[in-house]
């Protein structure tokens, strides 16, 4: 072994390496736009349809968590024009000054937004945020291990004999305690000590039932390892089309509905490519790009006509009407109300 | 020792304590200072002084009574993790000796090839190939299917979710931190002293114990730190293989820094972990040397 | 070396140590072949096979951004695994073969330090002091990845050099010094060769770890700087498709290429 051979080898590659640095920190600033947003959330298309429409390039940069996101941004120096928290995590954007007041409302597309996503809690009156995508966390359950009614958390929380052993809960803490609180009889984010004592009885009872807490359930309940699981509904849809016996249910108790958004950060650079963004995916046909590609509804009007046709009357994207009052948004909680939480997460799982 | 030298070691260690300061250990201060800090009210930290984050390292307040225990919730979580390293350190030895021996004995332009076999599989992404490891256990899995078509098994066996799954898991992605300083250190194995040993007539086993092992110690002791530590902070392989019911050390840092918002405490935390681990190696590094130059 | 293999008793030989090796072997590439094998599923899943296809290449191979994520993660971890070991072997000479002298234990806990703070602190600290030097610059390149990977990558190189260098043999360069041979030849054509095993193990290492990374790189990454793991963290919470296989494919196709010619040109030199 010649370690001569190597060593011209890592020369060379440490040259091109610095050209390859070096050309990365010089890029032209005219005609970019930086997006912030989760991971294999964006189609592509939307993208090209956008850089094409405005002349403009587009990079896109993945976060796994609302939490990155806020750090993230919060220190700075990061380079995005634009990011898409959660609703529960916009109060927190917009109370720390790190969004722009961008005014989507008054913007020529807004007249697409379903009334019923303009005068959302965290946004009221859509002054920072455009909509995203909008979706449930209810349960999936495969019929062929349990026959019985799937609309309610005793899924997870009481789980029937049938499903014992065989049950996963996402590790989302604010998701699964929060369907908790409210299967107890309580309001999300709730200091009542009363009923966070029921909860955190409820859920160590549980336990014990549970075969997991882990992710990637699309996999998982379409080849049967999991029978049951607390999941989001485009999953589930994904889900039921490779696995016909997989339901979504509804907890009649209570489930969370989300939905995520699109805001300008204040230290953007690239402010008005970023407003253009906005406006853009508030029309009908961009936003079914959208939820085309990560299978979740987008709350503008008119953008049906161009989903998917197996989208259009899922009952896993369309909400049944009987099970609409049970939807909650979870707002931002205090913090005494999230140090409670993690205490009995930390308990849960310790 | 003469000054010159220390001056001389002072200078070849230098451009690594700069970049370390720099981008590890300068940056760490700052976790020392927001352990004694107050955590914000969405994120981050207020400039108060509060020993609250290093109280509940150690203590537990009951959320519902008040009344202050031992946190047990993180002993277990720091046990938990504490002995999965340390089984994970002892297979991987037990396989890895074996290879870097097998590697180190090729004629000598084949060893690296060789080497570079242990590294390929570690350049793909650690994601999918745990995810490949699951495809191999899970219930409908390769493993199950090949035991039931055999006629060994009946029914599926449950592996995924296991203790064992999450050791074979952890041995698999850590193997090669140990096999790579194994290999380093048995390539210099002079076999002539091994000739001698079995000259004396001393067996196998003999060989192995009073000349090999003592001679490819500083190996051993590499290879089993490149394993134990970042073992500790393991959370992808537990969590796919393992389920996630149950919290690792790193988890419950990273929820203290994500959701729980409690920057503080994740500090206080990691700073605890840190110290034992930094006292823990110590104490190895000077048994090990002592060892090595009694015996 | 040839007096060992022309008895029937070989000194080298350890019973059933060949047979770990190759059961080692299998081991780490039974799950390599799974892999493989899913970056050709005509499904959307890297967990349930749905035929024959080979879409994800193709859209492996449309996406910019998986691709950008790729070269970037090679970038980062050849300049990283690179500046790591050159200060890595530097460090193992000045702490091994001599006695304890003053700071040495300082210089060995620093150097191991980065291997004993969670990957989530040394993430944040260092988010908010690159943040602060990105501001007070303007500069946001691919510099403060390289550098956060570096550091951490230095035990990594570290420890296998270290092994090899504890209790090497003097004699060879005494004897060059001796010869008067200066220093610097005694330690190119000498100390240098006898170390090589060491600075290869290490950096083997070092570009492995860095190539893996995702929680640091997740905070000091800048727009556009995305590498391999951490568009795959981003996709966990959603779907994983077998794009990134087909990506690993490729990438594992091409280090068998460049590796086999790299051996065979070797081959025919000698």
């Amino acid at each position: 072994m010649s370690f001569k051979t190597l060593r011209h080898g890592l020369l060379g590659g440490a040259i091109a390496a610095l050209a390859m640095v070096s050309a990365a920190g010089t890029a032209s600033a005219a005609g970019e736009l930086n997006i912030y947003n989760w991971g294999n959330y964006t189609n592509p298309e939307l993208i090209e349809k956008f850089a094409k429409a405005y002349d403009v390039k587009v990079t896109l940069t993945d976060y796994d968590s609302n939490t990155t996101a806020l750090t993230k941004v919060k220190a700075g120096g990061h380079g995005f024009d634009i990011v898409v928290p959660s609703a529960n995590y916009v109060p927190i954007f917009v109370k720390e000054g790190l969004l722009l007041e961008s005014r989507p409302d008054q913007m020529e597309n807004f007249k697409n937004v379903d009334p019923q996503w303009v005068d959302v809690p965290w946004d009221p009156g859509r002054k920072y945020t455009a909509p995203w995508q909008w979706g449930t966390t209810g349960v999936a359950v495969n019929t062929s291990a349990y026959a019985g009614d799937p609309n309610t958390a005793a899924i997870f929380l009481d789980p029937p004999a049938e499903l014992v052993g065989k049950v996963n809960v996402v590790p989302e803490m604010n998701d699964v305690i929060g369907i908790a609180i409210m299967y107890v009889g309580g309001e999300p984010c709730t200091e009542d000590k009363a009923v966070l004592r029921k909860v955190r009885d409820t859920l160590m009872a549980a336990k014990p039932k549970w075969q997991s807490m882990d992710y990637g359930m699309t996999e998982k309940m379409s080849n049967n390892d999991v029978m049951a699981s607390v999941n989001w509904n485009g999953s589930t849809f994904r889900i039921r089309l490779n696995n016909p016996k997989v339901v979504y249910g509804y907890p009649k108790e209570g489930y969370v509905v989300w939905m995520d958004s699109v805001a300008v950060l204040k230290d953007a650079k690239n402010v008005e490519n970023a407003k253009l963004f906005q406006n853009f995916i508030m029309d009908p046909e961009n936003a079914a790009l959208i939820s085309a590609f990560a299978r979740y509804a987008n709350g503008i009007n008119g953008s049906e006509a161009y989903m998917p046709e197996d989208m259009k009357t899922a009952p896993e994207i369309v909400v049944p009407a009987e099970f609409k009052a049970a939807g909650k948004f979870l707002p931002t909680c205090s913090k005494e109300a999230r140090d409670l939480y993690t205490a009995i997460w930390t308990e849960l799982r310790k | 020792m003469r000054r010159a030298e220390i001056r001389r070691n002072w200078l070849l260690a230098t451009p690594a304590l700069i970049l370390l300061l720099a981008a590890a250990s300068g940056p760490l201060l700052i976790a020392v200072v927001y352990s004694v800090l107050e955590p914000g009210d969405y994120s981050g930290v207020v400039w108060k002084l509060s020993g609250e984050g290093w109280f509940r390292v150690l203590f537990n307040r009951d959320i519902f009574d008040d009344t202050v225990s031992l946190a047990d919730a993180h002993l277990t979580i720091f046990w938990r993790s504490a002995s999965l390293s340390l089984m994970t350190t002892f297979f991987t030895l037990l396989l890895g000796f074996p290879t870097a021996y097998f590697i180190a004995t090729r004629p000598l332009r084949q060893r690296m090839l060789w080497l570079f076999l242990v590294t390929i599989p570690f350049w793909t992404n650690l994601l999918i190939r745990t995810f490949a490891i699951m495809e191999v256990i899970r219930n409908e899995g390769i493993a199950n299917s090949t035991l039931m078509a055999l006629g060994l098994i009946d029914a599926p066996i449950q592996m995924l979710y296991t203790d064992a799954s999450v050791l074979a898991g952890m041995v698999y992605v850590y193997l090669p931190l140990m096999v790579l300083p194994l290999y380093a250190s048995l390539d210099r194995l002079d076999f002539r002293l091994v000739e001698a040993a079995y000259d004396l007539y001393a067996s196998r086993i003999a060989v192995l114990r009073r000349v090999i092992i003592p001679l490819v110690k500083p190996g051993i002791v590499a290879g089993s730190i490149l394993v134990f530590i970042p073992s500790l902070g393991a959370y992808v392989t537990p969590r796919v293989l393992g389920g996630g019911k149950n919290m690792m050390i790193s988890n419950l840092i990273e929820l203290q820094f994500g959701e729980g918002r409690n920057w503080p405490l994740g500090a206080a935390l990691s700073i605890t972990l840190l110290a034992f681990v930094m006292v823990a190696l110590i104490f190895y590094v000077r048994n090990m040397a002592g060892e090595q130059r009694n015996g | 070396m040839a007096e060992g293999t022309h008895r029937r008793f070989s000194v080298r030989r350890m019973p059933g140590f060949t047979s770990i090796a190759m059961l080692t072997f299998a081991m780490l590439y039974g799950p390599i072949v799974i892999l493989v094998i899913y970056a050709f599923n005509a499904g959307e899943s890297v967990a349930l096979w749905e035929g024959f296809s080979l879409r994800w290449f193709v859209t492996a191979w449309d996406n910019t951004q998986v691709q950008e994520a790729t070269f970037r993660s090679l970038i980062v971890a050849g300049a990283a695994s690179l500046t790591a070991t050159v200060l890595a072997t530097m460090a193992a000479l000045g702490t091994t073969r001599t006695r304890p002298y003053p700071g040495s234990l300082v210089i060995y806990a620093l150097i191991n330090q980065p291997l004993m703070v969670p990957e989530i602190v040394t993430a944040v600290a260092l988010l908010i002091v690159f943040a602060m030097i990105k501001i007070a610059t303007g500069y946001s390149g691919l510099i403060f990845l390289i550098a956060a990977h570096a550091a951490f990558c230095v035990p990594f190189a570290y420890l296998p050099i270290r092994a090899r260098l504890e209790g090497m043999n003097l004699d060879y360069e005494t004897a060059a010094a001796d010869l008067y041979a200066p220093p610097w030849q005694v330690f190119r054509r000498v100390t240098l060769p006898l170390m090589a095993p060491g600075i290869v193990a290490g950096a083997m290492l070092a570009f492995v770890i860095s190539l893996d990374d995702v929680v640091i790189t997740e905070f000091v990454k800048s727009a556009g700087q995305d590498t391999l793991p951490t568009y795959m963290l981003g996709q966990l919470r959603r779907m994983v498709t077998p794009e990134v296989n087909a990506i690993s494919t490729a990438l594992l196709g091409v280090t068998v290429v460049l590796l086999t010619a790299f051996f065979v040109l070797n081959r025919q030199r000698r």
